[in-house]
Parts: C-alpha cells; structure tokens; sequence
C-alpha cells in the first residue's frame, strides 16, 4: 500500500483532532468524540491485526472442520453444526479454537478489555 | 408531541413547592433512545431548596411490544419495594396531563456516585466497596420479596423464555458467531431447574446503583426493565464481566465476591441460590448483552438511529464471547 501517508497515519491524524477539540465540546458530544477516537482505534488495529488473525482463523477451523474453505464459508458452516448439535463443548479442540479466535478479536475491538479468563488473580 | 421540558419545569416547581416556589436549577442529565432523566431543584417562598430528579418518556411507549414498564408502573415498584425496606430514591410525584411533560416521574435526588469505574477504583469507596456485594444481596432479597404493586402490570420470564427470545433475535440478526451460537446450545441442554417467580428489578447491575462512600448502597435505580422471573436472574445480572469494569477478579460488579452476594440475599430471607445456579444466569447475562450489543448495532445500521456510539457497541459483542468462551471452558 501506499505511504507518505500511510492509511494508519490517516486515521491518528483524526483521532489527534478529535482529541484536541474534545475539550470545548459539551458534555454528550464530548463523549461521542471519545467514542470517535475509539472507532478509528478499532479501524487501526483492523488495519494492522486483521489480516493475519482472519488468516489464523482459517487456519484453525480448517484443522477443527477438517477441510479447507474461505472465512465466511467456514464460519458458517461451524455455526450450523453448533446448532444442529453434531459439535458441542466436549468436542476436541472447540473450545481452544474458538477461544484463540475471540481472543484474537477482542485485541481489534477492545485490547485493555479485562476479560472473565483474567478472574484468578 | 415535542415537549419543552425547560419550559414545562417552572409550573411543575410551583405544583411542587407550592405558591410562589421557583425552578432554581435544571440540567439534562442523560437522554436514551426512549428515556430522559433531568436534575432540577425548587426553592420555596421560605428559600427551602428541593433537589429532584425528573424522568420521562421521550418517545411513544407500546406497553404490548416493549419490555420496560410504564413510568407509573416505575413510581408504584419504587414505593412497594421501599415498604419493604429496599433502598430506591423516594417518589415524590407522578405527572399527568396538567403538567404538560407527557409521561414523567419525580423522585427525591439521592446523593452518590453512579459511575461503575470509579465505583471499582476510586480511593473514596475503598473503605465501603468490602461491604457492597452483602448489600446486593440483601437488597436483592428485599426486592424479590415484595408484593407486585396492582399498578404494575409485568411480564413473566424463566431461562428457558429468555433464552428463546434472546435466540430469536439473534437468529433474526443474520449473525454468525460461532461463541453465541455455542453458549445457546449449551444453555438449553443445562438449563437450571425452574424455581418460584418472584418480582425482579431485571437490570441490577453496577452502573444503576448509587453508592455512597459512607453507606455504600443507597438508591437502586432505573426500575424500567423490572419483570417477574427467576431470583437468581437478578443475582446473576450484577456479576456479568461487562459491569466489573476491568475487575473480573471480584465478580460481584467488580466489587465483591460471590459468596458474599449469596449470604447477604440468604441471611435478608431470600431463597438460598447455588454458585452453580447463579453462574447459568451470569452467562445467560452474558450471552443476553452479546445479543443486545448486535440489536443496538443494528438499529444503526437500519437508519433507525444516528448516533456514532450505536455502530461501535456492536464492536463490544467480542467482550462477551470472550467471557463466555471462558465460563463454557469451565464448565459456567
């Protein structure tokens, strides 16, 4: 892709605005901004992790479903066997899967994000 | 029908702090999709200031299609369960016609702080914080205790009806997440053992509860999601992962732990709940704010509404496959 700028610089340049006007906005604006400067955060880290974690979920609902496919062809298909109950959470490698998935999509969407597996201290 | 509320205010002052009584203060405070919560106060003649809180509808209420209550349904829940000693901001007026301010309640101002976050780590609620999830509990032991008020008229829900409401919107979404789809599976087959339905507050979580650093609990708030349901509904709600606000270490709203929460609703007079029990509902929880985390997407994505936060809520649904993902693991 193309640099001078790059796409992530594009998006820091938003978000360095947004957070140098936030101050002057009222108290609901000044919340939509922060939520602004969090979208373009999750555009970012889409940018930076999502091809190679798209990728690592190929990988492992090839392995779970034993042949090969796109994403969306897989993930579905996963989907219907869950709910026709030919997989369930005692099927070997389920949940290992889907965990490094979610776990995968959560470092996009909220990486400070303190999640259940965090309980123990 | 648009309502100014600014406008509307000075004459509901006079009603309330009677002859020559003036509007001395009035602030929006939060404003939904359906709800709008103002602050305001009254002086009186004498310079006797009221400080008060004004919620009303903003948007036509269907009481057949939508699962809140209607805001006198709220007003008669708030006075019920503090006949039995539960602590709710106490009512102070329901609107009607002559106020001019469509459906809207007034209740007393109770002091505190509602942050969820600052709730969990603020230095100033460290000495409290240990005392909370007892509290929970036997707050929630008061709650489901009391008599449904003849005014509320509720809807009934058990695990299997929420889940079946719950999958159906998720089926209607066209999403595919393999986690969800797991989590209703697994809680259909281990569905807890159905126990007596009692009134529930139906959204007891840290986020609506006033907590003062003194007396710790000292209003539950917003009564609009209350229903009749399974107790361990509500004790399940407030130990979801999504209200621990970065404490999953302390499952109780990021406060406390779950034994405390069980001996507070048992020692009040609740019917004991087991861990196990409980766990069930907090991943139904789970799994229920995956699913609204999609609709609140959704009502953005069909034009129904504007606003940049609805997109990106739906960016939260991994938070919750992620917990549950975690709770399947470990057997909920």
């Amino acid at each position: 892709m193309i640099t001078h700028p790059r796409a992530e610089e594009l998006t820091e340049a938003v978000s360095r605005w947004i957070d140098a006007v936030r101050p002057s906005l009222d108290p609901r604006n000044a919340f939509l901004a922060r939520v602004a400067a969090n979208i373009l955060g999750v555009v970012a880290r889409q940018q930076q992790l999502g091809p190679a974690a798209e990728a690592a979920a190929v990988e492992r609902f090839t392995v779970l479903l034993d042949h090969r496919g796109d994403y969306a062809g897989l993930n579905s298909e996963l989907c219907d066997r869950l709910r026709a109950g030919d997989m369930d959470v005692t099927t070997p490698g389920l949940i290992a899967t889907l965990k490094a998935n979610v776990l995968d999509q959560l470092a996009i969407d909220q990486p400070n994000y303190r999640h259940e597996g965090l309980a123990q201290p | 029908m648009t309502v100014d509320v600014l406008a509307a205010l000075p004459k509901l002052a006079q009603r309330l702090g009677g002859e020559g009584a003036v509007l001395a203060a009035a602030e929006r405070l939060s404003g939904g999709a359906s709800m709008e919560t103002w602050a305001f106060a009254v002086e009186t003649l004498k310079g006797e200031r009221r400080d008060l809180i004004l919620r009303r509808r903003s948007a036509p209420f269907d009481p057949d299609t939508s699962r809140s209550v209607s805001l006198a349904a709220e007003a008669a829940l708030i006075e019920a369960v503090r006949a039995r000693g539960a602590p709710a901001a106490p009512l102070v007026h329901l609107c009607d016609a002559q106020d001019g301010l469509g459906e809207a309640h007034v209740t007393a101002r109770v002091s505190g702080e509602t942050l969820g976050r600052k709730i969990v780590s603020d230095p100033r609620f460290e000495a409290v914080r240990p005392k909370l999830a007892r509290q929970c509990g036997e707050i929630l032991a008061q709650i489901h205790a009391t008599p449904v008020p003849d005014a509320a008229v509720l809807k009934s829900a058990d695990f299997l009806g929420e889940l079946a409401r719950y999958e159906e919107i998720y089926r209607a979404s066209g999403a595919e997440r393999p986690v969800l789809e797991l989590a209703f599976q697994h809680l259909k087959k281990h569905a807890p053992e159905p126990a007596p339905l009692t009134l529930l507050h139906g959204d007891f979580r840290n986020g609506n509860l006033m907590i003062d650093p003194q007396i710790g609990v000292a209003a539950v708030l917003d009564w609009e999601l209350s229903h009749i349901g399974d107790p361990a509904e509500d004790l399940g709600w407030i130990c979801v992962n999504s209200w621990r606000f970065g404490r999953p270490d302390r499952p109780v709203g990021g406060f406390g732990d779950y034994a405390d929460l069980l001996a507070g609703y048992e020692a009040a007079g609740g019917r004991p709940v087991t861990l196990s029990r409980l766990r069930a509902w907090q991943a139904l929880g789970s799994l229920k704010w995956g699913v609204m985390c999609l609709m609140m997407y959704q009502s953005w994505a069909g034009g129904l509404e504007a606003s940049v936060e609805r997109p990106m809520i739906g960016r939260r649904v991994s938070e919750t496959e992620v917990d549950l993902v975690f709770l399947l693991e470990a057997g909920l």
